[in-house]
């Protein structure tokens, strides 16, 4: 069973979003019809005259929000990940990155967590098509606490930028890590035997197993990143050189996450044995969330036999 | 007279400059053909580029930037600007032409177009050149960034008015009809709607490819305030009474269909569809040019 935080990362992007909303009035905020689900419909409420439900028209939701975006006003634009990212993905590319404009695209429900409605709905390469997208950042919160914070801070560096949102609650780990900063990896175990790179859902997956491995004598360097793009690889290819082994974990395809945003920023010359854990090149179905996860390989016992492999090896 | 990129600069003031709306409307007909032998002259050199296109909307163009949109030029980005969005993103050379001609950039840079390192893109770029409002290119955009544009007005406490124009392709893409819908939905004041209906597109005439007649009655069956007559997009007259008809409404958005020649002015590009985007030869040039010289001189007579 799930530990529950008591929040999931929808309901604190909801609330974030009324905290956000009193304080900058220029804040906007556009849905296309699933306000319900992906809970900007609190927005919707509370400040109707910055809220436009645009119906079930991805394309129109994007490039209303950017034609807003140049007047000076700062868009949210909130739906299933997998319809942003995927029929939007042109108006996303052509009017909001090549114009460099501030739209913040929430993709909600993504990753395996709309999991009961099957293959249609669930988001598995959104973060390969926003991280292939030049003036974009990519931002995958572990930790519905940091919603606010990410939310902030991408306000105030401007620009494009993807926060990936997930539909369940998660545990929080928050407490357990010191100085969270959205562009900075966070540190959560120090280890010199293996580097482990996680984002997302399952990133208090791969915190879990750090206690785990250390009773078998493995010290693990645990790396919790939310910024995916920049990625800030400067600690975790110090650790590596250490190591010699990455563990990569996510709730992505192999293609184009994590695992590659990891690859692209510690190659050259350093050279180290490398696991993955993520979804295969396929499409996935349906099931209750977790059990849908260790079905496709993403669970505590996939990262510790992976963890064990690289560490025998 | 003689239409050269010299004496652009002298035709566009006197525009400007005149107040009389009739002899107006005559210097704004003369100045329209004036670029489309620039136009037709710039996509002669550069070797590429749509002509049919670009052609098509030199009237409306002309009329929207000498006497309708309220903008500064020493300015470009003035928050109390009317917007304009070529959503037929491939009228670029025309669009460049115009903005020139009002002062937006040198005409020298005219002569740019589509080269390394020029500010002139094959498509309209935002970061790029002055007095574009909206990148365009890809069709179907122009209207969902026009709803947002208006709509932003009363939260920002401006008044501007959003115009965008859009044509044929763009009406082939369900973006333009998901568009015309929250356009309908939430009403924006200042909402513009002109269409550059040509009819007829790259592979083939609108009929052919992808029918889109009849358009006003779309337009107001999705609840748009649409002129109900066609107006003729090539003259500056029926283009101005379009605007007389646009300034009297009070109920948003309006829209405005006007009538066009894709390749107007010369004979052998007016109504083919491969002049959509063909290269103009040097055999070509020669007799278009002719053709829009000949127009030209008739035009200044009037004037």
């Amino acid at each position: 069973m799930l530990k529950d935080s008591g929040i999931s990362m929808r309901q604190a992007f909801g609330d974030a979003l009324l905290e956000l909303g009193a304080i900058h009035p220029d804040l906007v905020v556009l849905d296309a019809d699933v306000s319900g689900s992906t809970q900007t419909i609190h927005f919707g409420k509370t400040f109707p005259d910055r809220f436009f439900n645009v119906g079930v028209a991805e394309t129109n939701l994007v490039d209303m929000a950017a034609g807003m975006a140049t007047t000076g006003l700062k868009p949210v634009v909130s739906t299933f990940a997998l319809f942003l990212a995927l029929k939007a993905a042109e108006q996303i590319r052509n009017t909001v990155c090549y114009n460099q404009l501030p739209v913040i695209l929430a993709g909600g429900y993504a990753g395996l967590s709309d999991s009961f409605d099957g293959a249609s709905h669930q988001s598995i390469t959104d973060l390969a098509i926003m991280r292939a997208l030049p003036q974009m950042k990519v931002y995958v919160p572990f930790d519905p606490s940091h919603i606010g914070q990410i939310l902030e801070h991408i306000l105030k560096e401007g620009g494009p930028a993807y926060i990936r949102l997930s539909r369940n609650p998660v545990p929080s780990i928050s407490q357990q890590e010191i100085g969270f900063h959205p562009d900075m990896p966070v540190r959560a175990a120090k280890g010199a035997h293996l580097t482990m790179v996680a984002c997302g859902i399952p990133s208090y997956m791969a915190h879990e197993t750090v206690a785990e491995l250390k009773k078998k004598g493995f010290e693990t360097d645990l790396f919790l990143v939310t910024t995916l793009k920049p990625f800030r690889g400067e600690g975790i290819r110090q650790s590596l050189e250490k190591s010699g082994r990455l563990l990569t974990i996510e709730e992505h395809t192999v293609i184009g996450g994590l695992r590659s945003a990891v690859l692209e920023n510690t190659g050259g010359d350093l050279s180290y044995q490398a696991e993955y854990i993520a979804i295969d090149d396929t499409y996935c179905g349906t099931g209750p969330y977790l059990e849908l996860l260790g079905k496709y390989g993403i669970s505590k016992k996939h990262i510790i036999q992976k963890a064990i492999k690289l560490l025998q090896a | 007279m003689i239409w050269n990129i010299s004496n652009i600069n002298q035709i566009a003031s006197e525009v400007l400059e005149e107040d009389d709306l009739s002899v107006k409307s005559a210097l704004m007909q003369r100045l329209a053909q004036g670029f489309r032998l620039t136009v037709f002259d710039l996509l002669h050199r550069a070797g590429s580029g749509h002509w049919g296109g670009s052609s098509s909307a030199a009237e409306l163009l002309t009329v929207l930037y000498f006497h309708i949109l309220n903008i500064d030029t020493e300015n470009p980005r003035k928050e109390s600007r009317d917007r304009f969005i070529l959503s037929k993103g491939h009228g670029a050379p025309m669009l460049y032409t115009v903005l020139s001609a009002r002062g937006f950039f040198p005409l020298e840079d005219l002569s740019t177009l589509r080269e390394l390192n020029s500010h002139l893109q094959g498509h309209p770029c935002m970061k790029k050149t002055p007095g574009v409002d909206m990148s365009t290119g890809a069709l179907g955009h122009g209207l969902s960034v026009a709803v947002g544009m208006a709509l932003s007005a009363p939260l920002i406490r401006q008044e501007f008015r959003t115009i965008v124009l859009i044509g044929d392709g763009d009406l082939n893409e369900g973006q333009t009809w998901e568009g015309i819908m929250s356009a309908s939905k939430f009403k924006p004041e200042g909402l513009i709607i002109l269409v550059d209906y040509n009819r007829v597109q790259l592979d083939g005439s609108e009929s052919e490819i992808m029918p889109t007649f009849p358009l006003i009655e779309k337009f107001a069956s999705f609840g748009i305030n649409v002129c109900p007559g066609h107006h003729d997009g090539h003259d500056v007259g029926s283009v101005l009474d379009a605007w007389d008809w646009i300034g009297r409404q009070t109920k948003w958005p309006v829209a405005v269909v006007f009538d066009t020649i894709k390749g107007k002015g010369i004979s052998f590009t007016e109504n083919n569809h491969r002049w959509h985007g063909a290269r103009v030869d040097d055999l070509a040039y020669e007799k278009g040019y002719l053709e829009l010289d000949t127009r030209f001189q008739e035009l200044d007579k009037k004037c």
